[in-house]
């Protein structure tokens, strides 16, 4: 009976200690937080990918909270709807950003570009890049060790056996930005998604003069020109030997992809032609 | 240019010691033990140690390849040298269905449910020693008789049984036949891996020699037990055991040269290396002399490896230059 | 016992196959391609077009700021193209390419062989003499000598160090250098000395090159009795500058600190000839010795190589590239650059061209760590390799940067050793620029 009494008495007493310093710790390292941080956090997607400029979701969320207007804020994984749900709750106005998606501008597969010398060190863009310009004689394009593949947190990129270039899944790519700031290349680019999904980009960053490109990668840009020529929209420039097509400009006509003697401009999502397509059937 | 060169960063040369080589030096150090075990204790060593390692290299092919579904592994030879060292640690009396028991735990949790070599942060034939003195306490502790041993206890726990029944260590000694060379060659009972001290430290040389190791950790672990049972036997040499002889008895020796100095489950660094050989020894000689076991080294190794990841974590090598500049 | 560096270090097969190899000049290339950049530090500008015609030793490219070199013609001939090369890495540089003729040296070059001992000039005359020369350090770094021997002030210069370490398997050319041109040598290093004032001087060379050490020791006491000559340990990477000094004076330089810091300036036994020749007989920078080696290889050799000449005409020399060629490394094993293309020019920092066949040229496939630690133990610098890997592989630049990443050397001790063939250095090296340039980027806003 001693022992039992004994026994509960003393554990009681801890008990209470614990209950006594608990409460004072509890009450010295309080931090106030906004509830509704808390809320907002909810409501994003929680990937932590950074794409919004922000260390995480936390910090994008106490941000939005405390900002007078959500201009400047986006989450692009989100997307418009998570936007807008923020800003209900929150009382403001969400910001329009229109859907864009990460493109990749190189189009040198394997069969295009020729290896001209065997790369054995670790398998890492990062690494590859910072010791020479790469295994074919182009030192602007892809060097297919996947680096953009793993920082991609959604698995929206694969690398394409074939080819050896990483493909964009439209579908899962939020625009996040993560394979943008990867690729030691800087090869990526956030573009406009496009009506219906329909974009035209020029798929190549070599800046060699012609001559040197095209004999480096069959699929180069030449820097010939003839697609700025032939823009009716004045939406393609020429720097550095190489094109760039301006998607705010960009009406999708398509000229310039039938003009390309490279075939470096790329447009994707566009119905077949019917003549193209008994082609493809036939072959 | 029809070659194609190949393009690598520097260094563009590499050192002969690759994981499969080191794991067959150890293996080729186990050899002497042996050879002398099986010349004490006759072929039934080698039937065990064959089941052992067979067991081991076949868990390891089928975990890995069914179950983890990840690389295999088997060839770089460390289940080799974990089948080994689990069978060093049990006695030649052992039932062989024990032994793939005990193997299919050193390898099943010892080491495959941390994802294989190089991840694992208990040594993984302590790990199944420890299990099978835990579920097999009779048949781990049943040494065969010698041809001319008068018990099959093995030293230490036979020196420990005397004290205990407060005899003193003259006494003790007394009740024994055996005399330091017997322990020296091997002629004692105990875990056939064990007995023979001259075998195993024929195998630290070889390591030694071969760059396998350094000779750190052994010295570091064996100098505590003896500075530590050195002072206890300075105090007061009736009550306990002279250095020599807790230093040839028991795990101590293939404790510290081959247990201890597994790469995976040891520190990195030279000052870790100390605290854990120091760790190992102290724990040892407490387990030895105040414990409820006879023997402490693959407690004291398995304890002193769950503070590895803590130990590599505070304890740096020390730095070139690291004296900070003196602000300009 | 003899002297080395405190911390880690590792013994690579020294392979030092063409060390009997005298030094033979090489016959003048059809063409030479000098590369405007050739050191450390802003490129110098071109002061030539197309069509001039230059002298062997004439000024063509001129230092265009205080970290900077001048570049001389190697030949006498007509300038071709003032324009950009591929370079073995695969990218574009500035550079002057020669159409070459018979030699025509620039008047007032001293050409004969004799040694001229004597030097009465002041220190500001000979690092003006050394600067216009185009000198920069020729073991490998590259860094304009000028700019060195200019100690910074309040710093003090207590020691000059002469490296004749040569720790990198293969090279020879350091130990041919202080065979045959000892003497040269020595006075170049005496010059050194009084360019900077200092009193100590010591030269190091590893205890592999016995006959180096007695060459010079024998000779050094006519030359300048202060110069003495001190064997060491052989131990990779003794030729880095920090571990020289540590080996040599017991001082470690700080971490993130320079030589002088510690009061030592290093100068390599190829530099020491470089500024003898251009003080004592006006001669730039314009050739230098060059290593070609490799065991497939149909002969070894030390070739005396006028800059800018092509890599492809060094390995025609020596017989050709052998068939079963996997590598071809501009550099030693451990430090050197494996190069994407051979039709590249010899610039002042290539010590080296050393062929490696296929069946050695690529990497043991990596496998997993074992946590084996010989990467901490060997480490030079104290560092953790396979923690800063595992770190810079997770984009940790803080804890890479609180672990030291900076400090490393890239010295190649923890690939080499690695028992799992795991590409330490390589992610490593990739973490080392971007932790700089993070550091950079913070103390800059």
């Amino acid at each position: 009976m001693g022992v039992l009494a004994y026994t509960i008495i003393t554990l009681c007493v801890l008990g209470v200690l614990c209950a006594v310093v608990l409460y004072f710790v509890a009450q010295k390292f309080k931090v106030y937080e906004d509830q509704r941080i808390d809320e907002v956090e909810r409501i994003l997607p929680g990937a932590n990918c950074g794409g919004c400029g922000y260390a995480g979701c936390h910090s994008f969320a106490s941000t939005a909270v405390k900002a007078d207007d959500l201009s400047g804020l986006f989450c692009p994984v989100g997307g418009e709807d998570t936007m807008k749900r923020i800003a209900d709750m929150l009382g403001k106005v969400a910001p329009v950003r229109e859907p864009m998606v990460a493109v990749l501008r190189c189009n040198g597969s394997c069969a295009v570009r020729e290896r001209r010398n065997e790369y054995d060190g670790a398998q890492s863009c990062a690494v590859e890049a910072a010791l020479y310009a790469g295994e074919t004689g182009c030192s602007f394009g892809c060097l297919g060790k996947g680096d953009c593949v793993s920082a991609c947190a959604f698995g929206a990129l694969h690398m394409d056996a074939e080819t050896g270039l990483p493909v964009v899944d439209q579908d899962k790519c939020t625009a996040c930005g993560a394979c943008v700031a990867k690729c030691p290349k800087m090869l990526f680019e956030l573009r406009r998604k496009g009506p219906k999904d329909r974009r035209v980009y020029v798929a190549c960053m070599n800046r060699d003069k012609g001559a040197v490109a095209k004999r480096n990668c069959g699929a180069a840009c030449i820097g010939c020109g003839k697609c700025v020529k032939t823009c009716p929209f004045g939406a393609i420039t020429l720097s550095n030997n190489v094109a760039y097509i301006d998607f705010n400009k960009c009406r999708l006509c398509r000229k310039c992809v039938a003009e390309c003697p490279t075939g470096a401009i790329h447009a994707v999502n566009f119905p077949v032609p019917a003549q193209n397509a008994e082609a493809a059937t036939e072959a | 240019m029809d070659k194609r060169l190949v393009v690598s960063p520097s260094p563009h040369v590499h050192g002969s010691l690759t994981t499969p080589r080191v794991m067959l030096d150890v293996v080729l150090a186990l050899l002497p033990a042996l050879a002398v075990s099986t010349w004490i204790f006759g072929w039934r060593v080698l039937g065990v140690t064959f089941v052992s390692v067979a067991c081991c290299v076949v868990f390891e092919y089928l975990i890995q390849r069914f179950m983890l579904k990840g690389p295999l592994t088997i060839s770089n030879w460390s289940a080799v040298v974990t089948g080994m060292l689990l069978a060093f640690n049990l006695p030649v009396s052992i039932p062989l269905w024990m032994v793939a028991v005990g193997a299919l735990v050193a390898i099943g949790v010892g080491k495959m449910t941390f994802g294989g070599l190089g991840k694992n942060p208990f040594n993984p034939a302590l790990v199944g020693r420890v299990f099978m003195l835990f579920s097999f306490p009779v048949a781990m502790t049943t040494f065969p008789q010698l041809a001319d041993a008068a018990t099959g206890a093995t030293p230490l726990s036979a020196i420990k049984g005397a004290l205990a029944s407060g005899m003193t260590v003259h006494e003790a000694l007394a009740t024994v036949n055996w005399s330091y060379s017997d322990l020296l060659v091997g002629f004692k009972s105990g875990s056939f891996g064990e007995v023979s001290a001259i075998a195993l430290v024929l195998g630290f040389v070889w390591l030694l020699v071969r760059r396998v190791i350094t000779w750190h950790i052994p010295v570091y672990v064996l100098g505590t037990i003896i500075i530590f049972t050195g002072i206890l036997w300075g105090v007061n040499p009736d009550a306990y055991m002279s250095p020599i002889f807790h230093i040839l008895t028991g795990g101590a020796l293939l404790g510290a040269i081959f247990m201890a100095t597994d790469y995976v489950t040891s520190p990195m660094t030279h000052g870790g290396m100390l605290i854990y050989s120091i760790g190992i020894g102290v724990i040892t000689v407490l387990i030895r002399i105040w414990g409820q076991y006879p023997e402490g080294m693959s407690f004291a190794i398995l304890i002193m490896n769950s503070v590895v990841p803590l130990i590599d974590k505070y304890v740096r090598p020390r730095r070139f230059g690291a004296v900070r500049k003196a602000k300009a | 016992m003899l002297k080395t560096f405190p911390i880690g270090g590792i013994h690579p097969s020294e392979s030092k196959i063409s060390k009997d190899c005298r030094i033979e000049p090489m016959p003048l290339p059809a063409m030479v391609t000098i590369p405007l950049s050739q050191h450390i530090g802003t490129p110098s500008e071109a002061i030539v077009v197309k069509g001039d015609r230059v002298l062997t030793g004439q000024l063509i490219g001129r230092s265009s700021g205080f970290v900077s070199s001048n570049v001389h013609s190697s030949v006498t001939g007509t300038v071709m193209a003032v324009d950009t090369f591929v370079d073995q890495g695969g990218m574009r540089r500035p550079c002057i390419t020669i159409q070459t003729e018979p030699d025509e040296w620039v008047p007032g070059i001293d050409l004969s062989g004799n040694v001229v001992r004597e030097c009465n000039l002041s220190p500001a005359e000979i690092i003006a003499k050394v600067a216009a020369a185009g000198v920069v350090g020729m073991g490998g770094a590259t860094f304009p000598t000028h700019v060195k021997l200019t100690v910074p002030t309040g710093k003090k210069a207590e020691y000059l160090i002469i490296n004749g370490v040569e720790c990198e398997p293969y090279l020879t050319d350091d130990y041919r250098v202080m065979m045959e041109r000892g003497e040269e040598v020595l006075v170049g290093v005496s010059i050194l000395a009084r360019a900077i004032g200092v009193d100590r001087i010591m030269v190091g060379i590893e205890n592999n090159k016995p006959d180096a050490i007695k060459h010079l020791a024998q000779l050094a006491p006519e030359i300048d009795s202060r110069i003495e000559v001190v064997p060491l340990k052989v131990c990779y990477p003794q030729g880095s500058e920090k571990h020289l000094i540590a080996a040599l004076t017991g001082r470690q330089v700080p971490s993130g600190g320079l030589p002088i810091d510690v009061g030592a300036i290093v100068q390599n036994v190829g530099t020491a000839l470089a500024v003898y020749e251009a003080v004592q007989k006006n001669k730039p920078l314009i050739e230098r010795v060059v290593t070609v080696t490799g065991q497939s290889l149909v002969r070894q050799a030390n070739l005396k190589v006028r800059i800018g000449t092509s890599v492809t005409d060094l390995i025609e020399y020596c017989g050709g590239l052998p068939a079963d060629t996997g590598k071809v490394v501009a550099g030693g094993p451990m430090m050197g650059r494996a190069m994407a293309r051979l039709d590249v020019p010899v610039v002042k920092g290539m010590s080296a061209v050393l062929v490696i066949p296929d069946e050695s040229a690529r990497r043991q496939s990596e496998q997993l760590c074992v946590r084996c630690g010989k990467c901490v133990s060997a480490c030079p610098m104290g560092l953790e390799p396979y923690l800063l890997s595992k770190m810079v592989r997770k984009a940790m630049w803080n804890g890479a940067e609180a672990h030291n990443i900076t400090d490393c050397i890239e010295c190649g001790s923890c690939s080499w050793t690695c028992l799992s063939a795991l590409p330490l250095l390589d992610y490593i090296r990739v973490g080392k620029a971007e932790v700089m340039r993070r550091i950079r980027a913070r103390k800059g806003r």
